[in-house]
């Protein structure tokens, strides 16, 4: 059961990236993108993540592909408004992807099937208690610090959103 | 062949439970009728049927029988797949409510909800996020300036208070411990309910609750006097109906959510006293829970046809500068008051 909800989904996350970097249409890019999110989900759930799943679901799928569609809808991009992209930034874009594959590749290989033992887990290391309890003993600083870089980045993003420094 | 009772149960469990979102949905419609009649001074409907209790089937045959207007210039794809996803995420989220405590038949303790998940609420507010794009989809592919409009407003809208509701839900779940509805619905037994203990994070939930559902005065998308109709300008026939509907799935499905949360769900206060048996009980609780469900309708209705609308920009004020400090305010004094009594 779990193996064909694996093939299934997988099938899906592959087809909608796929949709994603091929289709024409800026919004089916971002429709697409949706249901990649959508079924990494579904992933997370088969490895017993609830609540990485669902936080996926509500941050990715639910808030930030909402603003992409915004932003898309706003500036009513389509197929006829695209421009062509010029060689250099096209050639550019593939070395980059390429070399983000070279290291994914490098990274993965090391890795093998079986070789971490599923004995050590409990049942509910995915939960959300495990996660806070992980989160607030060993990893307390990092945590706090990153939380700090969000508030920044949110005022930064604020204050860019002004239209006038000046007067405020 | 061993029987898979589990799945029958379930099953079962899912068409009672999709069926009675629909017809309560249905006859939210009649009701929201009937009660703007009464609150305008007419009679509302009372033809079909008597007290024109029939209305509603009605309505629905009349919006399927309606010719059905694709406009030439909109996405036909994604014009259809709006309506879509409105009504499939209002559907959703009825799946971990619990209706009831269990059902003793045959020997096996049968419970009244369609699953237990340990973060339920979590992924109510995940369908809940996912509900826009129904609005935003549909406004988009329309190919109309006042459906664009209405769309973004919807989405604008949704997304903004979502923070807050999700504040307020932050500061419920410091206070129970959990994020699965059953036992947040189990603690709540003999008289505890929430709302004693969260009487501001209900209040902002309430609130949000109104701005989610676009339900007045928080109905800006459609607000006729300038927009025509919103998201749903272009729409006719049955996917309009499917955009109205869903609003009234998702009042039926946030008032029982409202109700869990904070009014003890199933619980009845002092039912414990009178020692009936566990199936008595569960079946009253039901009836119970059900009763609050179509009282919070109500509680909707009745805001709609009293208050009027407000302005774009009073909204946002509304939503960002008053309730997300507030409902941090109510995290902060939750924490406190949880750190001081334990």
């Amino acid at each position: 059961m779990d193996n064909i909800l694996f093939y299934i989904l997988s099938g899906i996350s592959i087809g909608s990236a796929l949709l994603v970097v091929l289709s024409k249409n800026p919004i089916y890019s971002v429709l697409s993108l949706i249901i990649t999110f959508a079924s990494i989900s579904g992933h997370l759930l088969l490895l017993s993540a609830e609540f990485l799943a669902i936080v996926n679901l509500i941050v990715y799928a639910g808030a930030i592909m909402v603003l992409f569609l915004f932003v898309i809808m706003m500036l009513n991009l389509n197929e006829t408004t695209e421009k062509n992209s010029n060689l250099i930034s096209k050639l550019a874009a593939t070395g980059a992807a390429g070399l983000l594959l070279i290291s994914l590749v490098y990274i993965f290989k090391s890795y093998q099937v079986g070789q971490f033992s599923t004995q050590q887990l409990t049942e509910d290391f995915g939960s959300a208690h495990q996660l806070g309890k992980i989160l607030f003993n060993e990893f307390l600083l990092p945590f706090e610090i990153s939380s700090v870089l969000f508030l920044s980045a949110m005022i930064g993003a604020v204050m860019l959103g002004k239209k006038d420094l000046k007067q405020h | 062949m061993e029987i898979p009772y589990e799945l029958i149960e379930k099953t079962i469990l899912v068409v009672i439970v999709f069926t009675v979102s629909l017809l309560t949905a249905m006859y939210s419609t009649y009701g929201e009728r009937k009660i703007s009649a009464f609150f305008q001074d007419r009679i509302g409907p009372n033809r079909a049927g008597p007290f024109g209790l029939l209305q509603p089937l009605a309505d629905g045959a009349k919006l399927i029988f309606k010719e059905e207007i694709i406009p030439i210039s909109s996405n036909k794809f994604l014009f259809i797949l709006g309506p879509s996803i409105s009504m499939m995420t209002a559907c959703l989220t009825s799946a971990v409510i619990p209706w009831g405590t269990y059902l003793e038949i045959g020997g096996r303790a049968v419970e009244m909800q369609v699953t237990d998940i340990n973060i339920g609420i979590l992924y109510v507010f995940a369908i809940v996020s996912i509900g826009v794009y129904g609005v935003m989809i549909g406004g988009w592919a329309s190919n109309n300036k006042y459906s664009l409009m209405g769309a973004l407003r919807a989405s604008s809208q949704m997304i903004s208070y979502e923070i807050a509701m999700g504040m307020s839900i932050v500061a419920l779940i410091m206070t129970t411990g959990t994020m699965s509805l059953k036992e947040i619905v189990a603690q709540q037994a003999e008289g505890h309910w929430n709302i004693i203990y969260q009487p501001l994070g209900f209040f902002i939930f309430l609130i949000c609750a109104f701005a989610e559902l676009n339900r007045t005065p928080f109905d800006l998308p459609e607000c006729e006097a300038e927009l025509v109709g919103g998201y749903h300008t272009e729409y006719s026939s049955m996917k309009l109906g499917l955009y109205l509907f869903a609003e009234y799935v998702n009042m039926f499905v946030s008032s029982a959510v409202m109700s869990a949360l904070y009014f003890g769900g199933y619980d009845i206060p002092f039912i414990e006293y009178l020692g009936l048996s566990s199936n008595v009980v569960a079946v009253l609780g039901f009836l119970f829970f059900f009763a609050k469900i179509v009282l919070f309708i109500f509680f909707f209705m009745w805001i709609r046809w009293t208050v009027p609308r407000f302005r774009y920009d009073q909204l946002m004020h509304l939503g960002w500068r008053i309730l997300i400090p507030m409902a941090i305010i109510n995290v902060i004094l939750t924490g406190v008051f949880i750190l001081f009594t334990k």
